[in-house]
């Protein structure tokens, strides 16, 4: 079975990021998973276990004293040895703002073909078949790449929910640096605080949005609050981030995050279209809307009309009864 | 400071967007076409320099006949000239034909600053501004919040997934630009007079010194399928018991 490569990111301090273990199954599912990861001098080693853990049968470090000072030339050149050497058949990045810049470049780079935000992969012989969500999930669309050079694939965070089995994996370093003067340069990194344990948008079961219907940041909340009654993440549209109730990370729809959860919650969002390209492929949609003809009420499962500052609280009472 | 601007005619968010699943082909026939939202955004960046300092703003774009319309709004807007590259060959391209014509016509025109949007809404691709760079041997900076111009050279700050980082490059370079960028200006008469009299070339393949011969395509797509509407199920109106109802139902699904 010919390499399949799975490339790694990590935080400014060398962790592994949350991504791996999708990125090294997907991988497993095209060909011997090998990890791929840039780290500080001295500090590949440390990786290993955890990655061996996600399903990695071999690790591939590249390490240089540019880790963490010159954006995403680094992880090129990783990426381009890395395939230089072990002849993958595919090459799977996640469709992260890094992830794509990377491998956007990586394609011209070894002059192959690109396969972006694919929701699924799998091998059709010695073909790879990517599975694309296209519309807001209006579409769906098969992909392949015919050339002979690995296929490149971005897969959307938090698409593929499978695990690959645990590996004890063996462990390439290779050294390596790029020329400064052909990247940007990383000045300052700030880690956003994580500062709750609720869950992540991308990829979450259970998702709780709010719009510009709560009308201001203090009363946004109410969102939080029933989001932590249901144990869901903390969604919005995108007048609720323009007003600043919320950073721009939590915008769903078409210009912001994709989900697809079991449940999700409108909270005084009309449901234009741009916000509905986002979560229209939720399995349950409940909406509370004041309006009777917001278009949200089109897709929900069940809708009330009603005003979220009376309904949503007695819904938080409600599910703190029945614990 | 010769700065080129890309923008891409999509179809309208606003309206219904449909596949051909015969071909996998976007149906442009059937949505309205506009300039995509992000690319007022970056041609904003782009004017907002040039409002304070000497600046040449050229708008290019790569599509149908229609894309004419685009590049007007471009001019209006307050972009010195425009850059069309039209040819019947490139109908259907992918990512890596789309970067290698853009690269060419940008290399041909020449340029201190290329300056995109971070993704188009009809590919969400995100990577056409990288892959650029790529081909132009120059610098990317992708996804800026902010833009700040200093002579030489260009920074700013780019959200991930995880914060915040803040970058700089030396020019020549290729950045894309997100939402929080700019508020894009609206074309006022003035601009849509002026904007008949300047410059709107037409570039075929041929006048890019390329032709259709390199270009297998390097993605195929073997099959689309429709997913069926999403239809609306119950709805009420809240007499003041909706919560305990909307708790049953959740409870009915299994759902808490
Ligand atoms: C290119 C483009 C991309 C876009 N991308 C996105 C995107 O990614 N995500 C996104 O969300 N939008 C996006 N939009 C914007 C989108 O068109 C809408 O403007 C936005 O979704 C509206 O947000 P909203 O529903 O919160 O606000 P509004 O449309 O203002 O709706 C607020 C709703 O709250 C209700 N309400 C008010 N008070 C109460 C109350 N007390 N109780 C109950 N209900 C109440 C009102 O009846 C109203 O329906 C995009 C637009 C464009 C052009
Ligand atoms: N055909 C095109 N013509 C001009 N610019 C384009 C074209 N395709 C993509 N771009 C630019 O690249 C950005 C990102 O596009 P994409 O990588 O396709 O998501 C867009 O916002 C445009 O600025």
């Amino acid at each position: 079975m010919s390499h399949a490569l799975a490339f790694i990111e990590t935080s400014a301090s060398g962790e592994v990021r949350n991504t791996a273990a999708m990125l090294i199954a997907a991988a497993s599912k095209l060909g011997t998973p090998v990890a791929v990861v840039v780290a500080a001098p001295g500090t590949g080693d440390a990786l290993i276990a955890e990655l061996g853990e996600l399903g990695a049968a071999q690790v591939y470090v590249a390490e240089t004293d540019q880790f963490g000072s010159v954006l995403v030339a680094p992880q090129l050149a990783a990426l381009e040895a890395a395939s230089a050497a072990l002849q993958p058949s595919a090459i799977v990045l996640a469709h992260s703002i890094d992830g794509r810049e990377i491998a956007g470049r990586l394609a011209v780079r070894l002059r192959t073909g690109l396969l972006v935000d694919v929701v699924d992969v799998r091998a059709d012989g010695d073909v790879v078949v990517a599975t694309h969500s296209v519309f807001g999930g209006a579409y769906t669309v098969e992909a392949t790449v015919p050339g002979a050079g690995p296929a490149i694939v971005t897969v959307r965070q938090g698409a593929i929910d499978a695990r690959a089995e645990t590996a004890s994996p063996t462990l390439t370093t290779q050294s390596i640096t790029v020329d400064p003067a052909s990247a940007a340069v990383i000045d300052e990194v700030h880690d956003a605080v994580v500062a709750t344990d609720r869950p992540e948008l991308r990829g979450a079961t259970r998702v709780v949005s709010g719009g510009r219907g709560l009308g201001s940041q203090a009363n946004f909340a109410l969102v939080e609050q029933l989001a932590d009654a249901l144990g869901a993440a903390v969604g919005a549209s995108r007048a609720a981030v323009d007003a600043g109730y919320v950073p721009q990370t939590s915008q769903v729809g078409q210009t912001g995050i994709t989900v697809s959860p079991q449940l999700y919650v409108a909270l005084g969002i009309s449901g234009a279209i741009q916000h509905r390209a986002g979560m229209q492929t939720a399995k349950t949609i409940v909406a509370i809307n004041k309006d009777a003809d917001a278009p949200i009420f089109d897709i929900a499962d069940f809708g009330i009309v009603g005003d979220v500052f009376t309904v949503v609280p007695q819904l938080i009472e409600a599910l703190g009864k029945r614990e | 400071m010769k700065i080129i601007v890309l923008v891409k005619q999509v179809p309208d968010t606003w309206g219904e967007r449909t596949l051909d699943t015969a071909t996998g082909r976007l149906d442009r026939s059937a949505s309205d076409a506009v300039i995509d939202e992000i690319d007022e955004r970056a041609l904003e960046v782009a004017l907002q320099y040039k409002d304070g300092q000497d600046a040449e703003v050229v708008a290019l774009s790569m599509g149908p006949s229609t894309v004419t319309e685009v590049l007007r709004k471009s001019l209006a807007m307050g972009a010195d000239s425009a850059l069309h590259v039209r040819d019947d060959a490139l109908l259907g391209s992918d990512l890596s034909r789309t970067a290698a014509v853009l690269a060419a016509a940008i290399t041909k025109s020449g340029f201190d600053l290329v300056i995109a949007g971070n993704e188009a809404t009809d590919g969400r691709g995100g990577v056409i501004p990288a892959m650029i760079a790529e081909h132009l041997g120059v610098p990317s900076m992708t996804y800026l919040d902010t833009v700040e111009f200093a002579p030489g050279s260009i920074s700013g700050v780019r959200g991930d997934e995880h914060g915040t980082v803040s970058v700089h490059a030396s020019l020549p370079a290729v950045i894309s630009v997100t939402e929080a960028s700019a508020e894009a200006r609206f074309p006022n008469f003035k601009g849509i007079m002026k904007a008949k009299k300047k410059p709107l070339d037409v570039w075929t393949l041929a006048d890019l010194g390329l032709d259709d011969s390199g270009f297998a395509p390097s993605t195929v797509v073997t099959s689309t399928t429709e997913r069926p509407a999403r239809t609306a199920g119950k709805k009420i109106v809240d007499e003041g018991n909706a919560g305990n109802e909307l708790a049953e139902f959740l409870a009915a699904g299994r759902l808490i």
